[in-house]
């Protein structure tokens, strides 16, 4: 007997289905990427031990069809030659000539209490939607999907150094996302 | 010492000290940077506050 319900997957759907669309930024792969999981989800469900949650165990399902779609994706022609330059723009912009800021960073107040603003929230994936799209798959899968450096590079045929230099860049941006559109609204 | 008053060169040991480990040299002239940078010290939390809401985030949705 399995410990899964088909209804209990479906409750778990619209969860799996934000997560995917944060990912791939795309609500028709997003959904592909959900509909499979739930599909393996189905067929595996004598592996769904009830030691995780069972949206742990779906969330760890989806991580890989994510992947394998990002791979897929990866191996289409890339339509983002440009990016690169309007990643640096932007670090070009917030430093001046003798790398000192160009307006330092002021003090967030009461970021936890963002954190219980659901209105936070949707600044914050908006924020994140913002982003070039090479910082936010690489953002993605350090922040969102834990994965290490060296992990990240395997994944996106990047050198180690670059790999930092992405995900630097991809804080900066949604840093001065975050400060333009909520913390510096309340100085 | 060239990278003593760098907030670019510092911003970027700030945020790879969240993905690697830095090295004793580094952690030295980012502390020092640290110590007359107000804007880097802002800079330091607000990294620290951007993963804990990625982190919350995924529990959130
Ligand atoms: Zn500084």
């Amino acid at each position: 007997m399995s410990a899964i319900d088909p209804d209990d997957l479906q409750q778990h759907r619209s969860y799996l289905l934000r997560y995917a669309i944060l990912q791939l930024r795309d609500p028709h792969l997003a959904e592909d990427a959900v509909q499979e999981t739930l599909i393996a989800a189905i067929e595996g469900r004598s592996k769904f031990t009830a030691q995780s949650s069972l949206r742990t165990w779906l969330v760890g399902i989806l991580k890989h069809k994510i992947l394998d779609m990002l791979r897929k994706r990866a191996r289409e022609p890339q339509l983002n030659v440009a990016e690169g330059e309007d990643e640096n723009e932007l670090v070009d912009a917030l430093f001046k000539e003798n790398g000192r800021w160009a307006s330092p960073p002021q003090t967030w107040n009461e970021p936890e209490q963002a954190m219980e603003n659901a209105h936070f929230w949707e600044v914050f994936e908006q924020c994140n939607r913002h982003m070039p799209l090479n910082s936010a798959r690489a953002f993605m899968m350090r922040e969102f999907m834990e994965m290490t450096t060296d992990e990240i590079c395997q994944e996106l045929s990047i050198s180690t150094t670059n790999c930092w230099v992405i995900l630097h860049r991809a804080r900066l941006a949604l840093r001065e996302c975050l400060d333009l559109n909520w913390f510096g609204n309340a100085r | 010492m060239s990278h003593l008053m760098d907030c670019k060169h510092n911003t970027e040991l700030l945020s790879q000290s969240q993905d690697r480990p830095l090295t004793w040299r580094e952690r030295m002239a980012m502390r020092m940077h640290l110590m007359m940078c107000k804007g880097c010290r802002n800079f330091e939390k607000q990294l620290a506050i951007i993963r804990k809401a990625a982190q919350e985030l995924t529990r959130k949705l």
